[in-house]
């Protein structure tokens, strides 16, 4: 069934991805914008302030939003551009119905019917094959009332123990990382903190290009003198400055990590007094790290001894300090390893809990943080709440109004869903908000799957490349087109404003899984009037739990420009900072600040292993793949926006002149990238920003120019997160242009 | 209303991170919609991300306004130059050729010289440049001299310039390090001593390495 119908080229010149630019009254200066809302930018989990111009219900221009106090008026590209997603002349106004005879494969339908139809191809599927056979994949750009639902809607209406989201490439192994070592899995400090640090120490963060406002937190705390540090197999724009660059090896974070703690105690640059009192499991750790002498961290991680010594003593004698990852060190078959490690290094200077010492990971989705605490993960139930712990499937089948037996048990991952398609299991799928196609590793396998299934649902704005597999698509909402909230990197949670309605037949996320839900005959649960009936019950659900939001209203969140989480009463201010001394918390009930019965930190042995799939003599170089600046996740929007795929057209292949010279590739000569698992041909940059041993592929492109054809889909054993960061490759000059060069647009 | 007096740009190229922020924001500048009047480049792709973004320095002596035969470049009171007036603008590309900075931009289909003009509909209402506001790093930044030595203590600024015997002094300042020293940069003063006497006779010596 969900064989594409006709050739990709088809559906491109039908669908797109075609390029919106300013014109008409998004160029005329002499325009009077309607109404100004106050809402947030929809790509990256900074979630920066701004206000959208609304004329006749169409966004016509940005104007910055100062008065927001987390990125006081600062944007970056996509910020700037991302009204440009409005009024897309791809934008999917009808449903969409499969029918091989028509243009693109799809025919236009009514929505009722659109919606009856996907009915029925759940209903059957799971008639014939029981409630798991159909699966459902959610994002992490959805807003915590979508998030919530989603879950819900996956196991009261569907009944299935198969949902998984988007955030499974993304933050999961920080957040099992933190759930280890501190109980609670949540940015320790706003960034108001990074400014007042003595150091700030970055690793596997492009903080320039995937997190580009908090670039200038980070160079405000240079201005009073901190150093910076910065861990990255390549020179990003963050690196060029930094005080210390360690070009570490892909794939090796946990030997620095442990070789940094090594030489802290051996200089007594321990806080004792913090580890005695507040943690546990230290004596361990520290014989493991015994292991990791500075020669050894030197060879295992490729970084020279002398610059590993500079940076442990730079730590080691911090008085203030703030500890920044993200997905460089999470992508990886070990990323909950590489987290525990960089956490080791964060509990053995006792720099938590205070101002100016802080510890985060930066959240790389819309709604990254949210997004994984209300129940869309597949082993979990909202408020952060363990799905296999009996007390909270009482406290939420309650809210929901069943019996804690009807929750079904833990799913699996959003990659092990494809898995379970290939062995028969799964045959059903419903969508919204995830485009594996492109995000997956080794999606040649994805697509396979895709055209295995027995139906397919998608909800989405745009059809993307993988929606194109589906039997019906649902027009729902883009991010401007409802109200709700989102919980941002800092663990904030802040309004998003509804500026214009949904266009056409789109109608609003909820509303389709509403009446997707009635049309199944299981509307009980699925009757909210607004998006603000989701968050109250959203918040019932919450209260108790780790991630609790029962104490916030929209009122709070919008009169105080945000609400930190955990938030359990009304007249609770929320919580900045978490792990304040004599700070309470729901599990130590004010035994420490840590979220443990015994309120302390958990020190764990952090061991090191190479990746999966290391160079070897076929394949001797590292692949590693992450974002440019002007681009967002799949694509799937940013595009659709010209301004920013004029910016960095497609994918390029970053290698060393080294490199380089020895393949005989000049800068922008076509070269042809082999793993395993396929081929890759895109023109090269040569440049001087790359560790000689690892060529860069940026993974936001489809079809023919997408890396994640290639990448390894080897994931880590606990977060179950792919390895985008790491796996083996050879590279030759290719012949000339591939033929889809001269087929396609760079978008495309 | 003129632009505050005690408001300036400033401009770190230090913290610039290439995002090209600045660009895009210019070009959704209600006075040039469609035209971003910044300059972004890399010093050397090759070699580095580092990247300059360049505005108009908005000189107290506006070279461009100085060799402007159509008198179609003005310098407010305020210290702003501001872009050509199209009435006058005789597309002769003099200014384009003159600035020491290489900020003015022909546009051949409007017949027209376009540069930055600190947003002057912004700036002259009590708002910030378009730039200064979005750019997230900060690398562009408009405020009072006195909050940028509060919010930058290891950083002074400058705003006087050399080429060759032209000194010109601007109205957006530069920030450099405190620590280091503002230099005036002769090629010479890097030259051994006997080639430094006569340097362009060094320059044509046969050999020279």
């Amino acid at each position: 069934m969900a064989h594409l119908p006709r050739s990709d080229l088809e559906i491109i010149g039908r669908f797109g991805p075609h390029l919106a630019f300013p014109e008409g009254d998004r160029l005329d200066r002499g325009v009077e914008p309607d109404r100004v809302v106050k809402t947030h930018c929809c790509f990256c989990g900074q979630q920066c302030g701004i206000q959208l111009k609304v004329k006749d219900n169409r966004i016509i221009g940005f104007e910055p939003w100062e008065e927001f106090p987390f990125n006081h008026g600062l944007l970056c590209p996509k910020g700037v551009r991302r009204y440009l997603q409005g009024s897309h002349p791809d934008r999917l106004l009808r449903a969409l119905v499969r029918d091989e005879r028509a243009e693109g494969g799809f025919r236009p339908a009514c929505y009722e019917e659109a919606i009856r139809l996907a009915a029925d191809g759940i209903a059957r599927v799971q008639r014939e094959h029981g409630p798991d056979a159909v699966a459902v994949l959610t994002g992490a750009s959805l807003t915590n009332e979508k998030a919530y639902l989603m879950g819900k809607f996956a196991r009261v209406c569907l009944k299935t123990s198969n949902i998984d989201y988007n955030g499974r490439l993304c933050m999961v192994s920080a957040a099992a990382g933190n759930k280890k070592a501190f109980g609670i899995d949540r940015a320790a400090n706003p960034w108001s903190d990074i400014p007042d640090a003595g150091v700030v120490w970055i690793s596997g963060a492009n903080v320039a290009e995937c997190a580009p406002i908090t670039t200038d937190y980070v160079w405000q705390a240079r201005e009073r003198g901190a150093k910076v540090v910065v861990v990255d197999p390549r020179m990003t724009p963050i690196a060029r400055t930094a005080d210390l660059f360690l070009p570490v090896r892909p794939g090796r974070d946990i030997a620095l990590f442990n070789g940094i703690l090594h030489l802290m105690i051996e200089n007594g640059w321990i806080d004792r007094k913090f580890v005695e009192t507040h943690t546990t499991g230290f004596d361990e750790v520290a014989a493991h790290v015994k292991e990791w002498p500075p020669r050894r961290t030197a060879e295992a991680t490729g970084i020279a001894e002398r610059a590993i010594r500079q940076a442990a003593e730079w730590w080691g004698t911090a008085e203030t300090s703030f500890l920044l990852h993200s997905r460089g060190i999470e992508h990886s078959s070990h990323g909950v390893q590489n987290v525990l490690g960089a956490i080791n290094i964060v509990l053995a200077s006792g720099r938590i809990g205070r101002p100016g010492c802080g510890y985060a990971t930066i959240t790389g989705q819309a709604n990254g943080q949210g997004g994984r605490e209300h129940g869309q993960k597949c082993d979990q139930l909202p408020g952060a709440r363990d799905l296999s712990d009996p007390a909270a499937r009482e406290h939420v089948a309650k809210v929901w109004g069943i019996a804690p037996g009807d929750i079904p048990g833990p799913g699996v991952d959003a990659y092990e869903i494809f898995r379970r398609v290939d062995q028969g299991g799964v045959r059903g799928l419903v969508s919204i908000c995830f485009n594996p196609v492109v995000s997956l590793p080794d999606s040649s396998f994805v697509r396979r799957m895709l055209e295995k299934l027995d139906f397919y649902v998608v909800i989405d704005f745009f059809l993307n490349e993988t929606a194109r597999h589906a039997d019906v698509v649902l027009p729902g909402s883009l991010q401007e087109e409802d109200e709700g909230t989102i919980t941002q990197v800092e663990g904030r949670v802040i309004r998003i404003r509804r500026a214009v309605d949904p266009p056409g037949e789109a109608r609003e996320d909820w509303r389709v899984i509403q009446d997707l839900a009635k049309a199944l005959g299981r509307e009980k649960g699925f009757t909210f009037a607004s998006p603000r009936e989701i968050f109250d019950e959203l918040r019932r659900a919450s209260a108790g739990g780790i991630a609790d939001y029962s104490g916030m209203t929209w009122e709070k969140i919008e009169e105080q420009h945000g609400v930190f989480w955990p938030c359990p009463r009304e007249e609770h201010a929320g919580t900045p900072r978490l792990f304040e001394p004599d700070s309470w918390n729901p599990i130590a009930k004010g035994k420490g600040p840590f979220y443990f019965p015994d309120g302390k930190a958990r020190f764990v042995v952090a061991r090191y292993a190479p990746p999966a799939e290391d160079p070897d003599a076929d394949y001797p170089i590292f692949l590693t793949s992450g974002r440019v600046v002007s681009q967002y996740l799949s694509g799937t929007q940013t595009r659709r926006i010209g301004p920013l795929v004029e910016q960095y057209p497609e994918p390029r292949i970053e290698m060393h002149p080294r490199l380089a010279e020895r393949l005989g590739i000049g800068d922008g000569d076509w070269a042809t990238v082999e793993t395993r698992r396929g081929t890759c041909t895109l023109k090269a940059q040569v440049v001087r920003t790359i560790r000689p041993d690892t060529i860069f592929i940026p993974y936001h492109w489809a079809g023919p120019r997408s890396v994640n054809r290639i990448t390894n889909s080897a994931q880590d054993p606990i977060s179950k997160i792919p390895e985008y960061k790491a796996c083996a490759a050879r590279v030759r000059k290719a012949e000339g242009p591939p033929p889809y060069a001269s087929e396609r647009e760079a978008q495309q | 209303m003129p632009v505050p007096a005690d408001r300036h740009f400033f401009i770190d190229p230090r913290r610039c991170i290439g995002c090209q922020s600045c660009v895009h924001a210019c070009s959704e500048c209600d006075t040039h919609k469609g035209h971003s009047m910044i300059h972004l480049e890399y010093v050397g792709r090759g070699d580095s991300p580092q990247t300059v973004p360049t505005i108009c320095m908005h000189c107290d002596s506006p070279t461009c306004a100085e060799v402007c035969p159509a008198d179609a470049i003005k310098r407010t009171e305020d210290g702003v130059v501001q872009s050509a007036r199209k009435a006058r603008c005789i597309a002769c590309s003099n200014c384009v050729l003159a600035c020491p900075f290489g900020v003015p931009k022909m546009n051949v289909g409007f017949e027209l010289m376009m540069k930055c003009d600190m947003c002057y509909d912004r700036t002259s209402v009590g708002l910030k440049p378009m730039c200064a506001t979005v750019c997230p790093s900060q690398a562009l930044c408009f405020g009072t001299e006195e909050e940028i030595r509060t919010l930058r203590p290891r950083s002074t600024f400058v705003h006087a310039f050399r080429f060759g015997q032209q000194t010109i002094s601007t109205k957006v300042r530069v920030m450099v390090p405190k620590e280091s020293e503002v230099l005036s940069l002769d090629v010479t003063a890097a030259l051994n001593e006997e080639e430094a006497k006569d340097p362009m006779a060094a320059m044509f010596t046969e050999g020279n390495p």
